[in-house]
């Protein structure tokens, strides 16, 4: 059952198709999403967290986020933390994001720029 | 931690965090020795053979912003409780093997569980590493190799939603092709 796993001749085409779609979308500033990814975040559904955002890319086949891990941000009582920066913005730390809140953080703050206030840190 | 997957991917974060580029992680399981096997073999920093040995020690860590370490005394406690162990090897400036065995039928041992999350989240999360990844059940084999796709992508970030779905049906058939085979 192996020969069901993608090629890499399926993925050429799809770099192709990826980047037709690029030239056509306009340049609304770079994305950057961060998720702590230390014992204790990972202990708190931080790679669920992770999912839920890269799930929500797929689906809303958003082209301009980049989404990185990084080890412990340094907040345990708050993990999952996740941090988007959008643009030249000032970065927002989020803390407590399940993948419910992820979801939204992306609905919100990604997609429509508003900030989720009541899931922000102060940092 | 309630699953082998979410252990295998924090002592992964140790290999990110010590500057590997490359990282292989192996699991295997063999039914006729009843045994669970993950490996993790990194070309990072690495530590003396003194640091290797206390590392599993729940009050030693590199870490600055907490003085706790418990990622891999955890594990080890786990294996140690299934019939199995930890055991570190480490050269600075080489890098780190960390091998951790289970007895497999072990009523105590944790599920593998979501063996596809934890490896989308490392090769999506830390792209610039070279990722090799092996899974074996009873010498059936799903590999996956970074490499090749970066090189095809040729820039393209791996958090294209195309891409994305690509690596992540990649990781998913692979490993459940192979899974079904126990």
């Amino acid at each position: 059952m192996v020969d069901k796993v993608k090629t890499l001749e399926d993925l050429k085409k799809l770099r192709e198709e990826a980047l037709e779609k690029r030239r056509v979308k306009s340049a609304s500033g770079q994305i950057q999403i961060v998720v702590g990814m230390g014992t204790v975040g990972i202990a708190a559904g931080a790679r669920e967290t992770l999912k839920a955002i890269l799930e929500f890319i797929e689906q809303e086949n958003l082209s301009d986020v980049i989404v990185r891990q990084t080890g412990n941000i340094g907040l345990d009582s708050f993990e999952p933390v996740v941090q988007v920066q959008i643009g030249e913005n000032p970065k927002v730390t989020y803390g407590k994001v399940t993948a419910e809140a992820a979801r939204r953080i992306m609905k919100d703050h990604v997609v429509n720029g508003q900030i989720v206030k009541e899931l922000a840190i102060e940092a | 931690m309630r699953e082998l997957a979410l252990h295998l991917l924090d002592i992964v974060e140790n290999s990110v965090s010590a500057q590997a580029d490359t990282i292989h992680i192996s699991v295997e399981e063999d039914h006729a020795q009843d045994r669970l096997r993950m490996v993790v073999k990194d070309n990072g920093v690495g530590m003396d053979a003194e640091t290797a040995a206390r590392v599993v020690d729940p009050f030693i860590t590199s870490r600055t912003t907490r003085k706790v370490g418990l990622g891999l005394p955890l594990l080890k406690a786990a294996a140690e409780a299934c019939q199995g162990g930890l055991s570190i090897q480490s050269e600075p400036g080489k890098g780190t093997e960390v091998c951790v065995t289970f007895q497999l039928s072990h009523i105590d041992r944790m599920p593998l569980g979501d063996l596809a999350s934890t490896l989308l989240t490392l090769v999506v999360g830390s792209p610039e590493v070279h990722w090799i990844f092996n899974y074996r059940v009873n010498g059936n084999c799903y590999e996956f190799d970074s490499a090749p796709i970066q090189e095809v992508l040729d820039g393209l970030p791996l958090t294209d939603p195309t891409v994305l779905g690509y690596i992540r049906e990649h990781l998913e058939t692979g490993i459940a092709s192979v899974h079904g085979t126990a």
